[in-house]
């Protein structure tokens, strides 16, 4: 006997009554995005759970890959045997003996299918003693078992799970809508990114470059950052913004203390116009209250006064550290550490306001026009899509490696 | 021309070289100038790493790139020796490493570490409970080679690490340069912490090679300056040599996945030929290495043969290139318990992938006729 399935819970998305269908349907798209490296595997669903028949494939590669997607509470290793005693006691005992290092157990049986002859109560005294009877130095703990062998009698089989997995929780990513995320290159926008997707949320990015001011490598670092985040969400378009005439006039025209934050103001605008032209319905930033300057309370009212688009700011009361925990998680860490420009950095006055107010900022811009760098700024976004690497992909060098 | 000299080098892999030229022409920035032109070059040498790294199943961020394997194998060594002495200043080898293995650890000893040289069965392996028990307090460092260049033979390198991660302060470097490209190691599940690797033995170029460096281990660099290869090696890459070296190991995997067989066939047939024929005691064991043979001819002095070869453009060798150059005697044969005739008699066939089943036949009868030519003035 050997493991053939991997039977995947869902996470909240079961309560969610009426929408269940596309939830499903979505996830059921996602993990099949993931595996798509995995050729012999079959994704079955149904209401409550999702199987993958694994068809030989190695498993722990399989759970590895599940372990990113977002919208699954917890899976397991699994065989599928027929609804007869027999059978089920047999995989039970497969269960139980296969791993190393068990030495007490429990038994729960769900009797799903309420045409099967044995109740679940009889069910658990019938497979454990099966257990205890074939088997040697093992011991029943209701309490604390070293593992819970779990028996879902169904229709179409009989499911017996080992050890629970953790999955990735939250929800199915593109079943909650699109958001932008300001993508600067540092630790905390990848991670707030990283944090929307949990909550079902599509991610496109928009970066503000400004060369020369910043450099190739800091675009590159940007683009990089959106890569590792298709992990979670397979697809994640990047909208590059040439920043560096707006900035220019910006510097020339504004006083040097309130530059940094009509800056801003005039980042929220081409984000708006963008989100607006891509459908998209909200913001995203990594900001998090008194990092810099430009989080203070005073600077994130003055700025988001240009917006009424919704903003959501997953890092807003969190700690570095517990910020720079997550983007080791997710691996963005080592890729935003990387000591490039970026064009917050660049311009940074000497003595920015950390206290500014919509009236004064607002008398600022009155005196100054970019109507007509914004649109040229606009017409000459980038847009360049990034998917999740399944197997080495095709790259510049690919010719030289 | 034959060739059978693969454990000494190889011969380039003509896209190994077309890469080298082609990166060493267009590429020539410095990966560390801020210029455009530079960042070019450190794309591709951060490519070259990950892909490297996707090709060992490690991360890239533990990956060294070296000289070669001399380089690595000091490295690893003085550099694990120097900067953990505080711990403890004993490390265990066997007696038939490498030199750039054994005369480090000698060099060592002059600075105050002791060393353990484990002994050798005649099978060119070592006794597990042999290293067990020279393990003490002051440990820091195991180093045990996983194919041995000479003989062939393969150390048991899994259970050695098992035995090494038992004890927190002992780091595990294995000499890997034999064995890559010919025997899968797993680094990981083997509980290694350094490997070194080299790309000259798997068509690449000389003067490069990979130090693997597990996580969170720290080392003493050899060499001082810019902060390159995360402070552990100092000095502009050798780009074109790095892209080459790995070009070269995606391209001997790939091989290793399709002529693993046919390598062991000739092998195989070059061990049964040999042993057919009076005077020839083959000294690589069985379960050895797929493709190194050593064997003796007692009563043969192992240069004349050589020679004799080459005159027929049949190119083997004697003991490792590396110590070639001392007395006939294989220190390695001597530590496998062979008397002073077999010892000082040895010959090595080492093959690559490229090598034929004609070419093991043409070696054959060349072999034959020299030892009867051969026999009629010495043997």
């Amino acid at each position: 006997m050997q493991y053939d399935h991997i039977l995947i819970r869902y996470g909240e998305m079961s309560l969610k009554g009426k929408n269940r269908k596309h939830f499903v349907a979505k996830l059921y798209e996602n993990v099949k995005s993931k595996l798509q490296s995995f050729p012999d595997i079959k994704i079955k669903r149904n209401r409550d759970r999702m199987y993958i028949l694994l068809n030989g494939e190695d498993p722990q590669p399989v759970m590895d890959q599940i372990k990113d997607v977002f919208g699954i509470q917890s899976f397991s290793l699994a065989v599928k045997v027929n609804s007869t005693e027999e059978e089920i006691n047999e995989g039970a005992l497969f269960a139980l003996t296969k791993p190393e290092n068990v030495k007490t157990f429990k038994v729960s049986v769900r009797r799903v299918d309420k045409q099967f002859p044995v109740s679940s109560q009889d069910m658990n005294r019938v497979i454990g003693g099966h257990l205890l009877r074939n088997t040697e130095g093992y011991q029943v703990d209701v309490h604390q078992p070293d593992m819970e062998i779990m028996v879902e009698i169904r229709r179409d089989g009989t499911y017996i799970t080992s050890e629970k997995v953790k999955g990735a929780g939250g929800l199915p990513v593109g079943t909650t809508g699109k958001s932008l995320l300001l993508l600067s290159g540092g630790i905390d926008s990848p991670v707030a990114g990283y944090l929307t997707m949990k909550r079902g949320v599509e991610i496109e990015a928009i970066h503000f470059h400004s060369p020369p001011y910043t450099s190739e490598r800091s675009k590159q670092k940007v683009l990089e950052l959106a890569q590792k985040l298709t992990r979670f969400g397979n697809k994640v378009r990047v909208h590059v913004v040439p920043f560096t005439k707006l900035q220019q006039s910006l510097y020339r025209q504004v006083p040097e203390h309130y530059g940094m934050t009509v800056m801003r103001r005039l980042m929220m605008r081409i984000s708006e116009r963008v989100a607006d032209r891509e459908g998209i319905l909200s913001f995203t930033t990594g900001e998090s209250l008194g990092q810099v300057a430009s989080q203070t309370m005073e600077s994130m009212n003055v700025i988001n006064e240009v917006t009424n688009y919704p903003i959501i700011r997953p890092l807003i009361s969190m700690d570095k550290l517990d910020i720079i925990e997550l983007s080791k998680q997710i691996d963005t860490y080592e890729i935003s550490i990387r000591p490039y420009e970026d064009c917050c950095t660049v311009f940074v006055p000497s003595q920015p306001k950390t206290r500014p107010t919509r009236e004064k900022v607002n008398e600022v811009e009155a005196k100054v026009d970019f109507t007509q760098e914004l649109e040229e700024t606009l017409e000459n976004i980038e847009t360049l899509e990034f998917s999740e690497e399944h197997s080495e992909k095709e790259n510049e060098f690919s010719d030289l490696l | 021309m034959i060739y059978f000299d693969n454990s000494a080098t190889t011969k380039p892999y003509p896209e190994v070289l077309q890469s080298f030229h082609q990166v060493a022409e267009t590429y020539y920035g410095n990966p560390s100038s801020i210029h455009r032109f530079g960042s070019d070059s450190e794309r591709l040498l951060n490519q070259s790493k990950k892909q490297a790294a996707q090709l060992l199943s490690i991360d890239p961020e533990e990956i060294i790139f070296t000289s070669g394997g001399t380089e690595g194998n000091n490295l690893a060594i003085k550099g694990i020796a120097l900067q953990h002495q505080n711990r403890g200043k004993h490390i265990i080898t066997s007696s038939i490493e490498h030199p750039s293995v054994l005369e480090a650890c000698k060099a060592l000893e002059g600075l105050g570490f002791e060393v353990t040289y484990l002994p050798v069965n005649e099978q060119g392996i070592i006794d597990i409970s042999d290293l067990e028990k020279s393990i003490r307090e002051d440990t820091i460092l195991i180093s045990v080679m996983h194919v041995n260049n000479e003989l062939g033979s393969i150390q048991p390198i899994q259970q050695i690490g098992k035995i090494a991660n038992r004890y927190p302060k002992l780091y595990f470097h294995v000499d890997y340069v034999q064995g890559l490209g010919k025997v899968p190691l797993d680094f990981h599940k083997s509980k290694i912490d350094l490997c070194t690797m080299s790309s000259h033995k798997i068509h690449g170029l000389k003067g490069t090679g990979i130090l693997f460096v597990k996580k969170n281990t720290s080392l003493f660099p050899l060499m001082h300056g810019g902060s390159q290869e995360t402070s552990y090696r100092a000095g502009t890459e050798n780009l074109p040599g790095i892209v080459s070296m790995v070009k070269a190991l995606r391209m001997t995997l790939e091989y290793q996945r399709s002529h693993l067989s046919s390598l062991k066939k000739m092998h195989e047939k070059i061990r049964r030929s040999l042993e057919e024929i009076n005077g020839v005691v083959v000294n690589t064991p069985e379960n050895s290495a797929p493709h190194i043979l050593n064997f003796s001819m007692p009563g043969f002095k192992p240069e004349v043969v050589i020679h004799a070869l080459g005159e027929h453009g049949v190119f083997i060798s004697t003991k490792s290139a590396c110590s070639s150059k001392d007395a006939d005697e294989s220190a390695i044969l001597k530590a496998c318990g062979a008397d002073h005739e077999r010892a000082s008699s040895a010959l090595r066939v080492s093959l690559s992938y490229f090598n034929t089943d004609e070419e093991v036949d043409t070696f054959l009868s060349t072999f034959r006729t020299v030892i009867d030519q051969l026999s009629e003035v010495m043997g």
